[in-house]
């Protein structure tokens, strides 16, 4: 146990230590202040707003569901930035430096190495997205009185999200270079945001084809799953036409969703990760 | 006790290339093994499945009486990779301390202190690596390869960035080891070092051992330099058993003697001999 708390202790120091830490850092402070901007000035002006009378749109339920929806698409790509950097050369990347070999011939040996190194990922990439969507969360409620009926689920969906791309990643780490595990992941989380789109696209002009696509794609890519299905959290407490809006929009939320895709979630941790453990051990060095 | 290391007819192929051809090769307890060879001989790779770091497509390799790379075998071993590197951002300090607890010594402040004075670091155990020479490196990372006191020491090359100053401080410890019966396996470019420290050596080519023994068994009798008042004469085939007799003749013959040397090859003689002039 010992030995897997300094795994994870160097995971976090070299974490925290990394650059790409500090652009974060500073990525975030600007998103929120931005961020709060934006919602500060749409709630403002939100009394000037007035739908025809035939439509009965709820407003400040559109425009706080939409913003959090952006918050939360924006957390999401934050922290599959900082799940990425921290994660695409652990293994390929390691060895390449001569960080790894020292490591990997000690006792605690290559499966637990690897499970510290998720660990201490893990461990960061959570603590960053709950506290950017919470942080979020609370500039929506300050600015404009509203806050969705579900509060904490979506933020676990969209910190399990993140880690199983953190899983994803480590799984490459082991059979690609740095560089080409992190365009990888990217285009896989790039490839996961555009059939998101695509869902909301073939559920508007209900095509068959196209809702079929982005169903396959949620499941063989569950991160985007889940962040859909957060999303729908976000705004099932929208009803009429504005729910109607909203479902329309990119924030919109899922048509995969529930417990299936949460205990799939799950599922798909456990084998790539297996897959890695086990690509990990046959590795040469 | 099993023997430190005990390779039988290892071998290892990456696709079509064969970088060990069915070695064998043995390293006793408390002894100090050279491992000698051009660049692509396969040293590094035999080192590798030793400790673990690469998988053998055939053969065996036992370390401490444990198969090569299982915790048994990791938990008896010490390891100083030709290419390494700590973080920059750890101290000379820090870098033994994350190694013992990996290791799971109980060595504490003391066994650091004792391996950073060992190793000519004892001033640098609060600098950060990044601040430190190659030289500085090298040496932290032996010092690294002794933590917990391991019975087999494995150095891939643990010289190659020291100046000779801080050779000769690897070549006392590598001496000091070998005093408390730490078994080691040397690979090593330096032959003169190997020559001075090693019990026995082995010559890798090509993946295969083309020559092995004590550096004195290898080492081939070429001739006797006697030096009289005549100058210096060498006689050729003449070996160590005719000493007595070409002093003898010589003072018969009325000659002055003031030397004597018998003359046998280098390491380096034999190294170049076993392989050929290969570079890589």
């Amino acid at each position: 146990m010992i030995s897997v708390w300094a795994i994870v202790e160097y995971g976090f120091r070299e974490a925290v230590r990394r650059k790409v830490f500090a652009v974060v850092l500073v990525l975030t402070a600007a998103f929120l202040v931005l961020f709060w901007l934006a919602n500060h000035f749409v709630f403002r002006d939100l009394a000037s707003i007035t739908p025809p009378q035939d439509v009965n749109v709820d407003t400040r339920t559109f425009a706080g569901a939409f913003l959090t929806g952006l918050a939360m698409f924006a957390t999401l790509f934050l922290g599959v930035v900082l799940a990425v950097f921290l994660t695409l050369g652990v293994v390929s990347g390691d060895a390449e430096r001569g960080l790894l070999q020292p490591l990997v011939v000690r006792p605690i040996g290559r499966s637990t190495l690897l499970l510290s190194r998720f660990l201490g990922a893990a461990v960061v990439c959570i603590a960053y997205v709950l506290t950017v969507y919470f942080s979020a969360l609370l500039i929506v409620d300050l600015t404009g009185h509203w806050h969705p009926q579900r509060v904490v689920e979506p933020g676990l969906e969209l910190a399990g999200a993140v880690v199983l791309v953190i899983t994803l990643s480590l799984l490459g780490s082991v059979v690609l270079s740095g560089t080409a595990n992190g365009i990888a992941v990217f285009m896989l989380f790039g490839a996961g945001l555009v059939a998101g789109l695509l869902g909301s696209i073939g559920h508007a002009l209900n095509s068959h084809a196209i809702k079929h696509a982005s169903t396959i794609a949620s499941w063989a890519l569950p991160f985007e799953a889940l962040y859909q299905d957060g999303l729908r959290m976000i705004t099932e407490g929208a009803s009429g036409l504005t729910g109607f809006l909203l479902q329309l929009g990119p924030f919109g939320g899922a048509y995969v969703h529930g417990w299936g895709i949460r205990l799939w979630a799950v599922a798909y941790l456990v084998i790539v990760g297996g897959v890695a453990l086990v690509s990990f051990s046959r590795r040469n060095l | 006790m099993p023997a430190a290391l005990v390779v039988r007819g290892l071998a290892k192929h990456y696709g079509s290339v064969h970088a060990l051809k069915g070695v064998d090769l043995e390293v006793g307890e408390g002894e100090l093994v050279g491992l000698l060879g051009p660049n692509g001989a396969g040293k590094s790779t035999l080192v590798k499945i030793a400790v673990g770091l690469v998988r053998a497509s055939g053969g065996t390799a036992e370390l401490a009486g444990a198969r090569a790379g299982s915790r048994p075998a990791r938990a008896a071993l010490g390891y100083l990779a030709e290419l390494f590197r700590f973080p920059g951002w750890y101290t000379a300090d820090e870098v033994l301390e994350l190694h013992q607890r990996l290791s799971g010594s109980r060595g504490g402040e003391a066994e650091r202190a004792r391996l950073l004075e060992l190793v000519a670091l004892s001033d640098a155990a609060k600098r950060r690596v990044d601040g430190m020479s190659k030289g500085m490196q090298q040496r932290l990372g032996v010092a690294q390869a002794l933590v917990g006191e391991p019975r087999v020491l494995l150095l891939d090359e643990p010289t190659s960035a020291l100046d000779p100053v801080g050779r000769r401080t690897i070549r006392l410890l590598l001496e000091e080891l070998r005093g408390r019966g730490v078994s080691v396996l040397l690979n090593s470019h330096l032959l003169s070092e190997v020559e001075l420290v090693c019990d026995r050596v082995a010559i890798l080519l090509a993946g295969e051992v083309v020559a092995a023994g004590t550096p004195a068994e290898l080492a081939q009798p070429r001739g006797v330099e006697l030096e009289t008042d005549e100058g210096m004469r060498t006689i050729v085939r003449a070996t160590r058993d005719d000493v007595p007799r070409l002093v003898a003749d010589a003072v018969a013959a009325g000659r002055q003697v003031y030397g004597v040397r018998v003359l046998t090859s280098t390491l380096e003689d034999v190294y170049l001999e076993a392989v050929g002039g290969e570079t890589s």
